[in-house]
């Protein structure tokens, strides 16, 4: 990859569909994530592992998803795909190959010109996300200055057109607005436009939804999906919600304790869920149809309750189906199943098919679920997102 | 926003009617009262009743402050008896304003120009040798007293070093000539350089000397406040923007971390105020804290009011005018 640093490039521009726009795009994968290991290192504790051998692709266009609980890693690792963790406490190794260069032997200089403007990251709670004392639109202009060379004003003009992109209504009192005069919904909207001005080729996003109101959530899911599919972004979206997964992701990576449990893409995960932490991930929403006084299924401990990979498998202290192979034997990353293929399972027990669908978990009942949270989507997308959200 | 600024100014009004009834009773409970005070003890009955008739104090209280309000308010404060006797207290004030308000502009400039970037090195380079420096020697600036350093700066810098002048606004051998009262203006304005260049020479000491706690409050509070800043969610938005580290620094950390640096920079100028008085004896520097500490030996009361009710009323307006600039700069309190 021999990509200048040099910010005006029109193909840039023009998005990533635009010819020459990379030399080496085509069949490969635009991201691929090889063995990446993050260490938190401070004196006197322990070196801990927050992610510990993840491997992932991302196609140009896929949405990829990143599943699991709080501290199970999702976060660290989109942050050292832009390399956004500190670098005294931190050490990242692997491979990041973004394109066919790998990010984390890229300079911090180089680095810097390629975030926000190849690969760019929303988060999770967009108030404290955006600089209080910064119009918006001097936020949403700098990244075309910064990366496109644009002057202030033409990039100010600009930044309307994003905000209007994104569904703000009124952009051109909105660029002179700040983060405390808008909504929560607006606020992240914001943050999208910053985040696609220079139509990177890789966006992540990190909860972006968890700190809005459900139905400002669907509009944004919405919002996210046309975008990317318009300019044929690739998404990683990191959740802990399948709510998310099921509306938005083609691929689904289950995560725990800093490693990949599950791989499977979304319609096959849903059905055929056979690790017991997905499984116990899905038989713990709140249905519907689930009978009123039943009680929910939650997996019991917590994150905490782990035990080392190299003892064996961590989810084991938490498993429901927890054997004595578990505590001896490192489980795999292996394909579960030889018919399909790219399905991963890192299970010494998986749960059989013949147990989902008699508890009713997958199959029809979470299929409709997975269904109507597309159906929220789609009201969401064509009805009327603008509206909602007012400010103030 | 105007609003607020008149009740800001309301506010000032507030103060200084609270202040001058508070001069006013402190003249009045002087031991033995003004006209012992202004006669001395041995004076003789006759005197003393006929100087109590003269100051108006044989009239009930209520009509003497009436009476006092309104000379104040006239600028009338009376006529100096110890610092430049037979001038007018008001005068002697105008003559040695604008040699304080240098000073206490170098003592803030000294204060601002390192304790800023310093602060914000340090906090970026947290644990390093700078911060550990940094954070000892604003420990030592607040700790050391300002007379004690003003005879330090002045003992190595002008007395062994003969560097810089060790006492005055001016070399007398200058002869400048005198627009505003300002020295390092009127050179400026007359084209005087010399002029300009030797005011100069004799505010930096002082201006050391009495920047010093100013700077190490400043400097402490913008390495904490660029701590926490740096720290915050939208830093590493700007970074993943790919934003570079100029940008970062000033317009992402610096405006947000100077915030609270204004506000202290206002208090600031109190303790200015309180510190010239050392400062300007030790380097014989002919500013109002110089004209305080003569007032207060000689018992030069007229002089003692105006001083009083002036720096208050600066440090007053200073205030307002951080609290409207605050307005200005964070558009959290403009918009609420």
């Amino acid at each position: 990859m021999t990509r200048t640093s040099s910010a005006a490039t029109p193909d840039l521009f023009a998005g990533p569909g635009a010819p020459g726009s990379s030399g080496s795009r085509g069949a490969g994968p635009l991201l691929s994530v090889q063995d990446l290991h993050v260490q938190f290192r401070r004196r006197g504790v322990e070196p801990f592992d927050a992610v510990d051998g993840v491997s992932f692709d991302v196609a140009p266009g896929q949405t990829v998803g990143l599943v699991g609980e709080s501290g199970c890693g999702k976060s660290v690792t989109s942050l050292a795909i832009m390399r956004l963790l500190a670098g005294r406490t931190t050490r990242v190794t692997g491979r990041v190959d973004f394109e066919g260069t790998d990010l984390l032997s890229l300079s911090r200089g180089e680095m810097r010109d390629r975030r926000g403007r190849d690969l760019a990251m929303i988060f999770q709670d967009p108030l404290s996300s955006l600089n209080p004392v910064v119009p918006l639109g001097v936020q949403v202009g700098e990244v075309l200055q910064r990366h496109r060379g644009m002057r202030r004003s033409a990039a100010l003009r600009e930044a309307a057109d994003l905000l209007d992109q994104v569904g703000i209504p009124d952009p051109g009192r909105r660029i002179k607005e700040y983060a405390h005069q808008l909504s929560g919904g607006m606020r992240q909207r914001a943050l999208i436009a910053m985040a696609l001005a220079c139509r990177p080729r890789l966006l992540i996003a990190d909860e972006p939804t968890t700190a809005l109101d459900v139905t400002i959530q669907a509009q944004i899911l919405s919002l996210l999906r046309s975008l990317v599919s318009d300019h044929g972004t690739a998404l990683i979206m990191i959740t802990h919600d399948l709510g998310v997964v099921a509306g938005l992701c083609d691929e689904v990576n289950v995560l725990y304790a800093g490693r990949v449990v599950e791989r499977a893409e979304r319609h096959e995960l849903f059905e055929r869920p056979a690790h017991p932490y997905t499984h116990g991930l899905l038989a713990s929403i709140p249905r519907l149809d689930a009978a009123a006084g039943e009680r929910l299924t939650p997996i019991r401990g917590s994150v905490s309750d782990n035990i080392p990979w190299t003892h064996g498998c961590a989810f084991a202290p938490r498993c429901e189906r927890e054997i004595d192979t578990c505590r001896q034997r490192t489980p795999e990353l292996v394909p579960h199943d030889e018919r399909r293929g790219d399905h991963l399972l890192r299970c010494h027990n998986s749960v059989p098919l013949d147990q989902v669908v008699a508890e009713g978990l997958a199959g029809p009942g979470h299929v409709a679920r997975a269904g109507h949270e597309a159906a929220v989507l789609d009201r969401a997308a064509t009805g009327p997102a603008d509206t909602a959200g007012g400010t103030r | 926003m105007l609003r607020y600024t008149v009740r800001r100014l309301l506010q000032l009004v507030l103060v200084l009617v609270v202040l001058s009834l508070l001069l006013f009773l402190w003249l009045r409970s002087l031991p033995g009262g003004p006209v012992t005070a202004m006669l001395g003890d041995r004076s003789t009955p006759d005197k003393r009743a006929e100087l109590t008739s003269v100051l108006g104090l044989d009239q009930p209280l209520m009509v003497q402050y009436g009476k006092f309000l309104g000379r104040v308010a006239h600028g009338n404060f009376g006529q100096s008896t110890g610092v430049a006797p037979g001038d007018s207290a008001i005068g002697v004030f105008a003559d040695r304003f604008p040699a304080t308000v240098e000073l206490a502009i170098g003592a803030l400039l000294f204060a601002l120009v390192f304790g800023i970037p310093l602060g914000y090195l340090a906090a970026r380079r947290r644990g390093g040798w700078l911060d550990n420096a940094g954070v000892v020697t604003s420990l030592l600036g607040v700790a050391v007293p300002v007379f004690f350093l003003a005879f330090l700066l002045k003992y190595i810098f002008a007395v062994k070093l003969g560097w810089l002048p060790p006492s005055g606004r001016q070399s007398p051998d200058i002869d400048a000539t005198r627009v505003t009262g300002f020295f390092v203006l009127d050179g400026l304005l007359t084209r005087e350089w010399d002029a300009s260049w030797d005011a100069v020479k004799h505010l930096i000491l002082p201006s050391i000397a009495l920047g010093t706690i100013p700077f190490a409050v400043i400097f402490r509070i913008t390495r904490s406040s660029v701590l926490d800043v740096q720290n915050e969610d939208f830093i590493r938005t700007a970074e993943a923007k790919g934003l570079t580290n100029r940008t970062i620094r000033s317009r992402h950390i610096l405006r947000n971390a100077l915030l609270p640096v204004v506000t202290v920079t206002g208090l600031q100028v109190g303790a200015l105020l309180a510190g010239a008085v050392l400062t300007e004896k030790v380097f014989a520097f002919p500013g109002l804290g110089e004209a305080l500490s003569i007032a207060f030996t000689k018992k030069d009361y007229p002089v003692l009011q105006v001083l009083i009710l002036a720096s208050a009323t600066t440090f007053v307006l200073v205030n307002m005018l951080v609290d409207l600039s605050y307005a200005v700069i964070d558009p959290r309190i403009r918009t609420s």
